[in-house]
């Protein structure tokens, strides 16, 4: 019995200490692009388990511009079987803010892919939305587990027993039919950094690009009530005193706080 | 016209966020001449649903289903009670159990989502603030729609006092069990063992601004120099380098030490709900726009590879070569 298992991917911006914000977004020349964090460890257990079984294939899906192949190759690189990446004009345009959206995108990909399993990141740590997944599970009728921190799949039964990591140091367990939709958060195993084998054969690996048409949807497909309409710094509401000066300086003015309110002897 | 805002509890306990959702509820009732109305499901739900009637709530409906949450009870029961009372605004809390169902409850409803919420404006066009790129920037997002769907981060609206007058209603809802394909078996506390972090005077804390495993001897030479206890952010747990029972934050321990010296912490949101009852707040961080500095109460803004050996050496100690 074969298992196919489709990590959702995305690139996300990083942005640089020092700033500027054009429009809607911060000027392009202060941000740097890599894999999405919790994507990270989503890709790493997809290829963990194929690993651990017989016949496991796994996919990656990103949305994003042709810049995302590169790291999309990455997720090649680490083990994933083969990528497809949905793009369009019509997306460029769109700010795909709306986790609706996204969830109807992806859920066309579902539905061609066909996966016993889907790993999503428990959010993108650009938007930090968080909603794509369970919003993804209830589009193509998956059941679904948010932020899971262990993961243990029964590939005959398609279920998997999940920790999902509440607040406050509790843990739940709970067990999961499939065919469904986890959100993976950080910390659930130890990514793999690419080898170059790995990297090289991810040159050769397949990745499709798909445009609305390809997926049977039309533009309309993109109209969202959901909006980005300002961005811009929030206004500190911190009143530090910053103690300036060289490391000599500035440690010496520490050193002396915390002598003075009595924290430290010496 | 109707608020509804969602409730949560766990092992027999209301959560804090669910007395903050009902002060987020009210504003945005005010902003909408609408009724607040609460929804309280599973669990005790007639003992919740008194201590939620708290000012500005109008009636609370309940749904005695299931001890504790459960995704598909809950995303079938605020779905139902949203067809019966049609709101006009749907509140559910940021919480891990509240992106749990929210998205589910939207995507069945057809209701534009927004998430984490840290104010909005409902006069006219429903303008919500939340952050992006971990809190550096904030950032405005519209909804056009006659109904809407938000989650509230907690920690942002106080918690709702004194006793309201609601009026408070089992709600009837058939939940199909063939569509609850997931099942709780446990709860388990983690993060136990031989140091706890909460009973500290003074943390340094580090975070992955010290970059490699290699380095940490500089901050636990610090922390030895200062008579400190160590603990750090999520990411060192993450990677193994330090053990989950030295983790602050909205997943690990809420700490609140005379002195808390953040060292290479950016201040994302969920650290910060671990460690900002702390006395005094110091961040060490090259960023001076880093969102630790926003509640920092003194501050190095510096390398730290240059700032922790000068203060280890003022304390006498030896920084690690
Ligand atoms: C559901 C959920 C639960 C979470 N729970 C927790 C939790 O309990 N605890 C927690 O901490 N996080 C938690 N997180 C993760 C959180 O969102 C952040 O990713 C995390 O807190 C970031 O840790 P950090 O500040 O160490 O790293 P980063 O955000 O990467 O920040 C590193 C900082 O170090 C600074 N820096 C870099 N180099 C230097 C240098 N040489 N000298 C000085 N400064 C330097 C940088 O300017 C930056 O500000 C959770 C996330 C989710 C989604």
């Amino acid at each position: 019995m074969s298992t196919k298992i489709l990590v959702t991917v995305k690139e996300v911006a990083e942005v640089d200490d020092e700033f500027e914000i054009s429009g809607l977004d911060i000027d392009d020349r202060y941000l740097e692009y890599d894999l999405n964090e919790w994507d990270d460890y989503a890709v790493e257990e997809a290829v963990q388990l194929s690993e651990a079984g017989d016949d496991v294939e796994v996919v990656t899906v990103t949305l994003g511009p042709e810049r995302s192949e590169e790291t999309i190759r990455m997720a090649l690189a680490k083990g994933a079987d083969r990528a497809v990446r949905v793009w369009d004009d019509a997306l460029a345009d769109a700010g795909l803010l709306d986790a609706t959206t996204k969830a109807d995108l992806l859920a066309a990909v579902v539905e061609s892919e066909e996966p016993d399993l889907v790993l999503t990141g428990v959010q993108a740590a650009d938007d930090s939305f968080g909603a794509t997944g369970v919003a993804l599970a209830e589009r193509v009728g998956f059941e679904w587990a948010a932020v899971v921190n262990d993961l243990d799949y029964d590939a005959d039964a398609n279920v998997s027993s999940v920790r999902r990591e509440l607040e406050g140091g509790v843990e739940e367990l709970t067990d999961v039919e499939g065919p469904a939709v986890l959100t993976i958060q950080t910390g659930i195993n130890e990514p793999r950094y690419a080898s170059l084998r790995g990297i090289r054969q991810a040159q050769r690996k397949p990745l499709d690009v798909h445009a609305l048409d390809d997926l049977g949807l039309d533009e309309s497909v993109v109209d969202s009530p959901v909006d980005l309409t300002s961005m811009y710094e929030p206004e500190s509401e911190g009143d530090a005193v910053v103690w300036e000066g060289s490391p000599d300086e500035t440690a010496d003015e520490l050193a002396t706080f915390l002598r003075e309110q009595g924290v430290v002897e010496g | 016209m109707t608020v509804l805002a969602v409730t949560e509890h766990r092992r027999g306990e209301l959560r804090t966020p669910s007395f903050e959702i009902i002060t987020a509820g009210r504003d945005l009732a005010d902003a909408l001449d609408a009724e607040l109305h609460l929804a309280v499901i599973g669990g005790d739900v007639d003992g919740f649903a008194d201590r939620l009637n708290r000012d500005g709530v109008d009636a609370v409906h309940t749904v005695a289903e299931g001890e504790e949450f459960n995704h598909d009870v809950y995303t079938q029961a605020v779905t139902a009670m949203a067809e019966a009372h049609d709101p006009d605004a749907l509140l559910m809390p940021n919480t891990v159990n509240g992106l749990d169902y929210a998205p589910a409850v939207a995507g069945a409803l057809d209701l534009p989502l927004v998430t984490d919420a840290v104010d909005f404006d409902a006069d006219g066009t429903l303008e919500v603030t939340r952050e992006q790129y971990g809190g550096k920037v904030e950032t405005t997002v519209d909804v056009e729609a006659d109904a809407f769907a938000l989650t509230i981060r907690p920690a942002e609206w106080p918690a709702a006092e004194g006793t309201g007058d609601a009026e408070i209603t089992p709600f009837d809802v058939d939940i199909d069990e063939s569509a609850v394909g997931s099942t709780v078996t446990g709860f388990e506390e983690v993060g136990s063992g031989d140091v706890d972090i909460t009973e500290a005077d003074v943390l340094v804390s580090v975070g992955r601004g010290i970059d490699e495993e290699e380095n940490l001897p500089l901050v636990e030479a610090l922390a030895d120099a200062l008579g400190a206890t160590l603990s750090s952010s999520r990411p060192i747990v993450d990677n193994g380098w330090l053990p989950k029972n030295r983790q602050v934050g909205q997943s690990g321990k809420v700490v609140t030490p005379d002195v808390y010296i953040a060292v290479g912490i950016s201040g994302a949101v969920q650290h910060v709900a671990g460690m900002k009852g702390s006395d005094t707040i110091i961040a060490i961080n090259t960023d001076p726009n880093a969102p630790i500095m926003d509640i920092a109460d003194y501050a190095i803004v510096d390398d730290l590879f240059d700032v922790v050996p000068e203060l280890i050496e003022q304390f006498g100690g030896q920084a690690p070569s």
